[in-house]
């Protein structure tokens, strides 16, 4: 059929679209897990000065659409930075385009979930884990480093992969400011070829064969980092 | 060479509105062994880990081999340590082994093991191994040097964790009722390890409820009741003749 | 600042009565959108349960598939194909005439459920499976019949089960719903904001205030839920 020829017509201008969907998710990615162990760790802390401004991030970031913080960060920052020092900058070369304000926004929001799970698995883990870590003397930076995080990220993997999946689909998104990932790039098309389906059922099929995939890896990884956990006696 | 491994002095303790420890005191001398023994609630095991400051005592005094934790008063009027350096440094002069053994899940036997050496000691890796191999062959886990503490039996767990404190060379180790969580078959081996130990001459503070124990090694064994000293002295006297109605009680029960 | 109160204003050259409709136009896609998705819910945790293959793979498809695609793909999608086969087939059929224009509202509405439908129908399956075994056993000798049993005992176990999954889905509803401003078709909340940043370009002042509203949804939301979550489970601490 028509529609059939016309679809994987386009799935070559898709693909080239692809790695750009992968870097959006990988950046935002890791600078959302690093972000929200940050922000998880200063919402466990005793003082109010860091657990405080953290609540609000989390409560902000996870109570509004996606969509418009994207927007808030594409247009707001658009709107001031023309007018600071930034302009001069050799920074304005990388602001001129959505691609930063994309990651920025994605980052953030992949925080504030992110900083959820991993609060959750911090306070999981047993005290016994950290009291035996105090009796040998160790200081409260090392017990972090050597103990906490490390069993807290892997007992909570499953979850922050499943939320790696998540941002995956939702950096489609940035098609709404200019981006040309594969959501973008099939928007365009649509646009250009006056065809409504077939560009959509063609990255529809790239995001499942991705998303497949992603998963299928995540999957060894997983195994392979809580080793620990199920190896038998 | 500091006689006096270890001095508690005058120790309170309470948690909310219950008093726990009502003001407890004494000392080990280098080589001592001292068993504390009473039924739960006794304050015990609070006092314990008071030593090592997993609780902070709310007033009184420890001192390690002649030195005593700073402290100073808290914003609700009670104590808490002065001197984070201090502390940490002082438990470096004291193992802990606990009753549910707390072995880091994800790190293999030997890594348990010079965890401490390596990254609070400095010692380089090479030296750590070294010391831990030994160490292994004196609890008898050799074989799991490269397992995880979850393949291991209770037993098995609970001689790592001995190995992991005698790495880091203390001078006095604590003994927070080292075999109450294990299965009874699995006793024994943690027992005979335990005797080993007070065998060599060293400074052991112990919590047990295992009498027979408290018994065969202690130099001292002191009966706790609702967080006071209420008899203390020589296992033979204490315990085949007591003098306190409540210590002949629980003994009979024990 | 006054000129920020003026940008607020009710009717004429203000936004603020705009931001109110908005404000109404995206609690009522929601709503009906949840509903909706309920339905889908309900059916494909039917399917998934069900003894029978074709069900149970038609199901598997429907989450599968949905799950590992954007929203917003799914929601154009779906908003284009229901909105023109719903005509064609309703114009086939002789029903409508030929300018009939298929509600861009439902078609959004269908779009939006479909979506959550498929999270719906993992959270309804759960919450089934959580209902022990016996306690259906306990009617069924007593001779209940199975709609009743269902009704009685099933329903009521479930939803104690089941309403943190669908609490979690409404406030996923009430920001997905932000997606269908990229059709233009509707004044709901996030357009709304588009529209006023766009005239004024005030872009700070009115996406912000979208988020505020937004967020504010999410509050009471939140606190409702927590209150039926509170009343389901007495009797079971």
């Amino acid at each position: 059929m028509e529609t059939i020829s016309n679809v994987v017509g386009f799935l070559p201008a898709l693909i080239k679209a692809t790695p750009l969907t992968l870097l959006l998710t990988a950046v935002a990615g890791v600078f959302g897990l690093v972000i929200g162990t940050f922000v998880a760790l200063a919402r466990l802390s005793t003082r109010r000065i860091l657990s405080m401004p953290a609540y609000v991030f989390t409560f902000a970031f996870r109570g509004t659409p996606l969509l418009v913080q994207i927007y808030l960060i594409y247009y707001g920052l658009g709107q001031v930075l023309p007018g600071t020092w930034v302009r001069h900058s050799f920074l304005w070369p990388y602001l001129r385009d959505g691609l930063w304000y994309a990651i920025f926004a994605l980052s953030l929001n992949q925080a504030a979930y992110n900083a959820e799970v991993i609060r959750g698995a911090i306070k999981a883990i047993p005290r016994g884990q950290i009291e035996a870590a105090k009796s040998i003397g160790m200081r409260s930076s090392m017990i972090l480093r050597r103990i906490t995080l490390p069993q807290a990220l892997r007992s909570c993997l499953p979850v922050l992969t499943g939320d790696l999946i998540i941002l995956l689909k939702t950096t489609s998104l940035a098609s709404t400011i200019t981006i040309l990932e594969v959501m973008g790039t099939a928007r365009m098309l649509q646009r250009q070829s006056l065809l409504i389906f077939e560009p959509l059922i063609a990255a529809g099929i790239i995001y499942f064969t991705v998303v497949f995939i992603l998963t299928r890896v995540m999957n060894v990884v997983e195994k392979r980092l809580t080793r620990y956990r199920t190896a038998k006696a | 060479m500091v006689a006096t491994a270890l001095s508690v002095k005058n120790i309170h303790k309470s948690f909310g509105s219950v008093e726990v420890l009502k003001g407890v005191s004494f000392e080990a001398k280098s080589g001592d062994v001292i068993s504390l023994i009473g039924s739960s609630g006794s304050g015990k095991s609070t006092l314990l880990r008071c030593i090592n400051y997993l609780e902070t005592p709310d007033e009184g005094e420890i001192s390690v081999s002649g030195e005593v934790i700073r402290t100073l008063k808290g914003k609700d009027g009670k104590l808490v340590a002065a001197d984070k350096r201090q502390l940490e440094h002082i438990r470096t002069r004291l193992g802990m082994v606990f009753q549910s053994f707390n072995l880091w899940s994800h790190k293999t036997i030997l890594e348990n093991i010079i965890e401490g050496p390596m990254h609070v000691l400095g010692m380089t890796r090479k030296d750590a191994v070294g010391e831990a191999e030994v160490l292994m062959e004196k609890v008898g886990i050799t074989p799991k040097r490269d397992h995880y503490p979850n393949q291991l039996s209770g037993g098995q767990q609970q001689r790592a964790a001995i190995a992991r404190a005698l790495a880091m060379k203390p001078d006095v180790m604590l003994f927070d009722e080292p075999t109450s969580a294990l299965d009874p078959e699995l006793v024994n081996e943690v027992l005979l390890v335990i005797k080993k130990l007070a065998e060599e001459g060293r400074t052991m503070v112990m919590v047990t409820h295992e009498m027979s124990l408290a018994r065969d090694i202690s130099s001292e064994v002191i009966f706790l009741h609702k967080g006071l000293v209420e008899e203390r002295g020589a296992p033979s006297q204490v315990m085949r003749d007591p003098k306190s109605a409540r210590l002949r009680q629980f003994l009979q029960m024990a | 600042m006054e000129y920020y109160w003026q940008l607020l204003a009710w009717g004429g050259e203000g936004w603020g009565d705009d931001f109110a409709w908005g404000l109404v136009m995206t609690l009522q896609v929601s709503v009906v959108a949840y509903a909706v998705a309920v339905v889908f819910g309900l059916l494909g945790a039917a399917g998934k349960l069900s003894k029978h293959r074709l069900p149970r793979l038609l199901a598997d498809i429907y989450t599968t598939v949905v799950r590992s695609l954007p929203e917003l793909l799914v929601i154009l999608l779906l908003y284009f194909s229901v909105a023109s086969g719903a005509e064609r087939l309703l114009k086939h059929f002789g029903l409508v005439a030929e300018t009939f224009q298929f509600s861009s509202f439902w078609a959004a509405i269908i779009a939006l459920a479909f979506v959550s439908g498929a999270f719906m129908t993992e959270v309804l399956r759960s919450a089934f499976l959580a209902v022990p075994p016996g306690q259906i056993e306990a009617a069924v000798s007593i001779g209940m019949r199975p709609r009743k049993v269902f009704t009685r005992i099933v329903l009521p176990q479930m939803m104690r089960h089941a309403v943190p999954g669908m609490g979690n889905l409404w406030l996923s509803i009430t920001k997905e719903s932000a997606i269908i401003s990229v059709l233009g078709s509707f004044s709901e909340l996030l357009y709304t904001g588009y529209r006023a940043a766009a005239g004024t370009k005030q872009y700070i002042f009115f996406y912000g205030l979208t988020a505020v509203l937004f967020l504010l949804i999410t509050l009471v939301s939140a606190l409702v839920i927590a209150q039926i979550e509170r009343r389901l489970n007495r009797g079971h601490n």
